[in-house]
């Protein structure tokens, strides 16, 4: 269970948010919303651990995410407005690499499988570099589909991908919440997910 | 994971191998300028060869520190590597493991060949490689500190140097201590013995500040 605590935000001499508290338990979606320079990037940030918030706290099953440290990035995927992925490596280095690094290495066969589900299997061999802007979203999206963390913290995920990247995409996190597992969802676009138990949170400039 | 993190450095340093090039050759060449230009007297190039040695090897290992984070920070792959279950001490031990074998390496390799150039005896271009062996990897650990220290900030090839360079002093004077008691024959060890002293508190201390200064440049 996530809990936030009366968290502020400052940037510079700005402050972008301040008090604000919510809870997700399993198997619930946060949608967050807001205008550009909101800052639902900045409380993404805070929320997966990277920056430290000017006041109140995040609460992870009970324990302050600063003193869990390590335990809690266990429980964490972040998909970040940039894709992190390596353009001097093949797609499948990408994944086979960033997984490895991460703790759940996968052999060959498995990491063929994962990209053949995005949509990546024909590119597997080929540089990132020269993948299309949307190609290499889908390799970021793959981070998700093999890591086993709880919660999902997503920042415009539906960024740049094609109509049919966006429906697997959302299939996907709405899988992710019916077996349990929690998403906060930075986004402008609607979702339109088939999910029980949905917050949505607004940001304002 | 630790191994992951190490591997994944190595592969990319592979695929930039003329970045690595460079280090080592801009290391040939400036300690072969030494002995162009002072002249062939063998008494002098003796007695210059361990501090030319040593102060190219700084400076060859200063021109690779921006690649230890620099990309990583710049692509989102240091964010996503800090966010991997492991302590950041074990990411920065893994990628400084892997800046030491490609950028560091190479040059204790050549190191006895460019020895030859200042008429080093057997003996010393020995302790040459040994010294070397003990101070670089200490090159590698602390320069990840201003690396660290100096990401995203403009003009940060002249801030590492700045911060890192001051820092080398102790390895320098030992490594080049070493050496210079070899060519005149006063004990060898008290001096390798004080080089591995501070590879050990460089290792003890050095990822632990590289990873608090990282968590501090991706906030």
């Amino acid at each position: 269970m996530l809990e936030v605590l009366k968290l502020g935000c400052i940037r510079g001499d700005r402050r972008l948010f301040s008090d604000l508290s919510f809870s997700a338990t399993a198997g619930e979606l946060i949608e967050l919303r807001g205008p550009n320079g909101s800052g639902k990037t900045s409380l993404l940030r805070i929320l997966c651990g990277l920056s430290s918030p000017a006041a109140g706290q995040v609460r992870w099953n009970g324990k302050n995410i600063r003193s869990l440290a390590e335990e809690y990035f266990r429980d964490v995927a972040y998909l970040a407005h940039q894709n992190a992925v390596k353009d001097e490596l093949s797609a499948l280095e990408n994944l086979r690499i960033a997984s490895g690094v991460a703790g759940n290495p996968l052999n060959k066969a498995q990491a063929q499988q994962v990209l053949e589900r995005i949509g990546l299997k024909d590119r597997q061999h080929l540089p990132a570099r020269v993948l299309s802007a949307g190609q290499r979203r889908r390799l970021a999206l793959t981070r998700l589909l093999t890591s086993k963390a709880t919660l999902w913290i997503l920042d415009e995920v539906l960024t740049s991908l094609d109509d049919a990247a966006v429906r697997l995409s959302r299939d996907f996190i709405s899988d992710h919440i019916k077996n349990g597992g929690m998403a906060i969802v930075a986004t402008h676009q609607d979702l339109n997910l088939s999910v029980e138990r949905m917050q949505r949170i607004q940001l304002f400039p | 994971m630790f191994g992951w993190v190490s591997w994944r450095d190595l592969i990319l340093a592979w695929r930039h191998r003329a970045d690595v090039l460079a280090t080592l050759f801009f290391f040939i060449i400036v300690t072969s300028l030494f002995p162009l230009g002072i002249g062939p007297e063998p008494q002098t190039l003796q007695t210059i060869a361990p501090g030319v040695v040593w102060v190219a090897a700084l400076l060859a290992s200063m021109l690779s520190l921006g690649r230890i984070f620099g990309n990583d920070y710049q692509d989102g792959t240091l964010e996503q590597l800090l966010l991997t279950p492991q302590p950041a001490y074990l990411i920065v031990l893994a990628k400084v493991l892997a800046h030491w074998l490609v950028s560091e390496v190479p040059l204790v390799i050549i190191a006895p060949v460019l020895g030859l150039q200042f008429g080093l005896s057997e003996n010393t271009l020995l302790i040459v490689v040994v010294s070397l062996l003990l101070g670089t990897p200490v090159l590698s650990l602390i320069g990840a500190i201003g690396a660290a220290l100096t990401l995203g900030l403009r003009a940060a090839n002249v801030l590492v140097a700045l911060l890192v360079l001051p820092l080398y002093i102790p390895v320098l004077i030992f490594g080049t201590g070493a050496i210079q008691a070899t060519v005149n024959g006063t004990g060898t060890k008290p001096w390798l013995l004080l080089l591995g002293a501070i590879l050990v508190l460089a290792f003890v201390f050095a990822p632990w500040a590289t990873s608090a200064a990282l968590k501090i440049s991706v906030e």
